[in-house]
């Protein structure tokens, strides 16, 4: 075989426009920063730490600022902390954002009212049915048709919702328990959360970023023998849940590492902003689906779990607990949709109810061929109604509306604007992962640098929603 | 949540056990600004100190215009209604009784604010649309508004969730908005949203991050995206942009960039310049 290019690249030369000699030539390197002027600068990469930290004694420095970051710390996102130190104990704290700001709020602008659930959905990718809840209930406020969504929709709604919170949690202990060296923790909550992964996939053919939730409803039914599945799957949850529940709850180590950690008490909570499992293990029961519930929360049965120690020990109970009730409205939306067998699942007006007609063929899920059937076939009126809603989409009458949700990590808000068009006019999230971040500074000033660690994942932020 | 605020049984509740008026005693010359009773009487008798709606404020604002029959954005217009002009219309302010517990934040919020500006002059305008209310408030009395709403025991608004800008370019004078959601757990989770607006050549409202902490970044967005100065927040700088990025990217002036795709042959235009239907 003989080469097809002779020409042959110098990777050595430095790359265009780079003078190596000057300082921050490496794109990715650490930008030299005026201010450290006269302060002797280590760059930790690998190595032995003690070595670090005798070189970084032996000049009697007082104060020492670390930057743990930009990185990616577990399943968060790329988030950088900046400490500074005395010894072992944070003096101050501070956290770096913005490093995953993807625009999805301005994209969302430039498609239609119903393509924007494709975006949002993406912003806490651990999250991705509140983002779009949060979103449809918005839209479905300015349209005016909340009363006229189907049962069955917001059964579907509520049913994935919980399950989302589920895997939310469960990565929440998993990467907590890594973050401070527990894989197994980590191995049992990835192992747990796939199972819902899969229930996903197999109602609405995508394992993260579904865009399943529509405005009006949502884009599909439940498939055939997915109640059972999702039953048999509760089952399996609660015993994996059991199994975590028991390697964490009575652990020395992690009682070691987690009690008395991270304190925030309801002062603090309620002065930054911070919601849910949080604000939660102050002893405060604020749970949105109890005290402003949507998609019927009010007619389902379960607890709000409190606990009052306000440290990461008890968000992590909390968590816990709330699969379990998680669990046990997955189980009464199981019997409410078998009850509701062949009821609508989108809004009864056309001109909104976005015509996904989907179908499982020889080379997977695709358009129902029964629709196209009748759209091509026998329907000029429908064609067109079809291509006009797909293509142009709906109008949305003028206003504003704030929605908020309970998310598996606080209040999510969307606040949608609309100026009679197809588009939004403007989206914006409230992200509680954005706000609870603020946190950090207030649970950690004062604490042990490996303290740092667990109050973070206690805080379970996920950048991408973040930073959006 | 549901609409409707006639079914909905929390509203109906707020009814119940209110104060009975003593028409003997009580008439409008024995009432005084500092008695708890008259917020609750004003409430119940449906009449406040709060004036009339003038005809113009109850006017929808309009915001921009839309050309043509389907907002079509490029190309030609050959549906023959390229020259119908509707404009664009949010919605006015409301006229008194707003309905759900509105009447009484507004009634209170009049008491709280009786000893300094006054509801008045504080509170331009309120609309109430989709059930929810909007208290449009002067950016020179926000902070005084905001503590009132915080820490008056009749409003306990003690969570503020961010802070949402808005870009109106069609709006002159007024074409930065900035929506304050809030919260009140106390009152059993009433919201409201506070919206506070500035000019594009003027683009400063005065921070409230010192009565609710938790705005901290939240201003510190809207500055990235949109240049609205919060004077008195204690560090704001970007937040999400890099510190050095020119432009405050969610305005509507500024593009949303991108590049053209090629597919076998083809070549698809960036989002912002496809013909579009807006």
């Amino acid at each position: 075989m003989t080469t097809q290019d002779e020409t042959t690249y110098d990777d050595s030369a430095p790359s265009p426009g780079l003078d190596p000699s000057l300082p921050g030539a490496d794109p990715y390197g650490a930008s030299v920063d005026d201010d450290t002027e006269g302060a002797r600068v280590f760059t930790a990469s690998g190595g032995d730490w003690n070595d670090l930290v005798d070189e970084a004694t032996a000049l009697h420095e007082e104060r020492i600022v670390v930057n743990m970051g930009p990185q990616h710390p577990s399943t968060h996102g790329v988030l950088r902390l900046i400490l500074e130190l005395d010894g072992e104990t944070v003096t101050e704290a501070r956290a770096g954002v913005g490093y995953l700001h993807t625009g999805i709020e301005k994209t969302m602008e430039f498609r239609t009212w119903t393509q924007g659930v494709t975006f949002c959905t993406r912003m806490d990718y651990l999250t991705p049915m509140f983002q779009e809840a949060a979103y449809c209930l918005a839209v479905e406020r300015l349209l005016g048709v909340t009363d006229r969504i189907p049962e069955r929709a917001s059964i579907i709604r509520v049913m994935m919702m919980e399950l989302t919170r589920v895997s939310s949690h469960l990565i929440a202990l998993g990467t907590g328990g890594m973050e401070m060296g527990a894989t197994t923790v980590m191995t049992v909550g990835f192992r747990e959360r796939e199972r819902i992964l899969r229930v996903f996939e197999a109602i609405t053919g995508l394992r993260m970023n579904n865009a399943y939730i529509r405005p009006g409803g949502v884009a599909q039914d439940v498939p055939h023998g997915a109640v059972d599945m999702i039953r048999g799957v509760v089952g399996e949850l609660r015993t994996g849940i059991g199994e975590l529940e028991k390697l964490l709850v009575e652990n020395p180590l992690l009682k070691g590492r987690t009690v008395g950690v991270g304190y925030l008490d309801l002062t603090g909570c309620v002065a930054l902003g911070v919601t849910g499992p949080i604000l939660r293990s102050t002893g405060l029961p604020h749970d949105l689906r109890k005290s402003a519930p949507y998609c019927g929360y009010e007619t389902y049965d379960f607890e709000v779990v409190t606990r009052t120690s306000c440290d990461a020990y008890d968000r992590l109970r909390i968590r816990i607990d709330e699969m379990y009730e998680s669990l046990k409205i997955v189980e009464q939306c199981l019997d409410r949709l078998q009850r509701t067998e062949g009821q609508p699942v989108m809004v009864e007006d056309k001109k909104i109810a976005w015509p996904a007609q989907l179908a499982i063929g020889g080379d997977g899920q695709g358009n129902s061929l029964d629709h196209i059937r009748e759209i091509m076939g026998t329907s000029m009126e429908a064609l067109i109604h079809h291509f006009k809603l797909v293509t142009e989409g709906f109008r949305v009458p003028p206003g504003q509306a704030y929605v908020a949700v309970e998310s598996a990590k606080g209040e999510l808000g969307c606040h949608a604007v609309s100026d009679g068009g197809t588009r939004p006019y403007r989206a914006h999230f409230r992200d509680p992962s954005f706000n609870n971040l603020q946190a950090v500074a207030a649970m950690c000033e004062g604490g042990q640098v490996a303290d740092v660690i667990v109050a973070v994942a206690s805080i379970d932020p996920v950048m991408g929603g973040v930073d959006r | 949540m549901s609409d409707d605020e006639t079914t909905d049984p929390k509203h109906l509740e707020s009814g119940e056990g209110a104060p009975v008026p003593d028409k003997a005693a009580d008439t409008p010359a024995t009432r005084t600004d500092d008695d708890p009773r008259s917020a609750d009487l004003a409430q119940h008798t449906g009449g406040g100190r709060v004036p009339e709606l003038s005809a113009a404020d109850a006017e929808p604002v309009q915001i921009g215009e839309r050309r043509g029959m389907f907002g079509a954005t490029r190309g030609q217009d050959t549906t023959g209604y390229g020259g119908l002009v509707t404009p664009t219309l949010m919605p006015g302010a409301s006229p008194r009784p707003y309905g759900s517990f509105f009447d009484e934040v507004a009634d209170t919020l009049a008491v709280a604010l009786a000893d300094g500006t006054g509801y008045e002059s504080a509170v331009e305008r309120v609309v109430v649309d989709r059930g929810e209310m909007t208290l449009f408030v002067r950016r020179e009395h926000l902070l005084e508004v905001a503590h009132a709403l915080r820490d008056h025991p009749g409003l306990r608004f003690e969570m503020c969730l961010g802070v949402s800008g808005v870009h109106y370019p069609g709006e002159a004078g007024r074409e930065l908005h900035a929506a304050y959601p809030l919260l009140s757990i106390t009152h059993g989770s009433r919201r409201i949203r506070v919206e506070v607006t500035c000019p594009d050549s003027d683009p400063h409202i005065p921070s409230v991050v010192e009565v609710w902490p938790g705005n901290d970044w939240h201003e510190r967005e809207t500055w990235d995206m949109f240049g609205i100065e919060f004077d008195g927040h204690p560090a704001l700088t970007r937040v999400l942009m890099p510190d050095d990025w020119p432009g405050h990217p969610q305005r509507k002036d500024y593009p949303l960039g991108g590049i053209p795709v090629e597919y076998k042959g083809g070549t698809v235009p960036p989002p912002d310049e496809r013909r579009a239907y807006t």
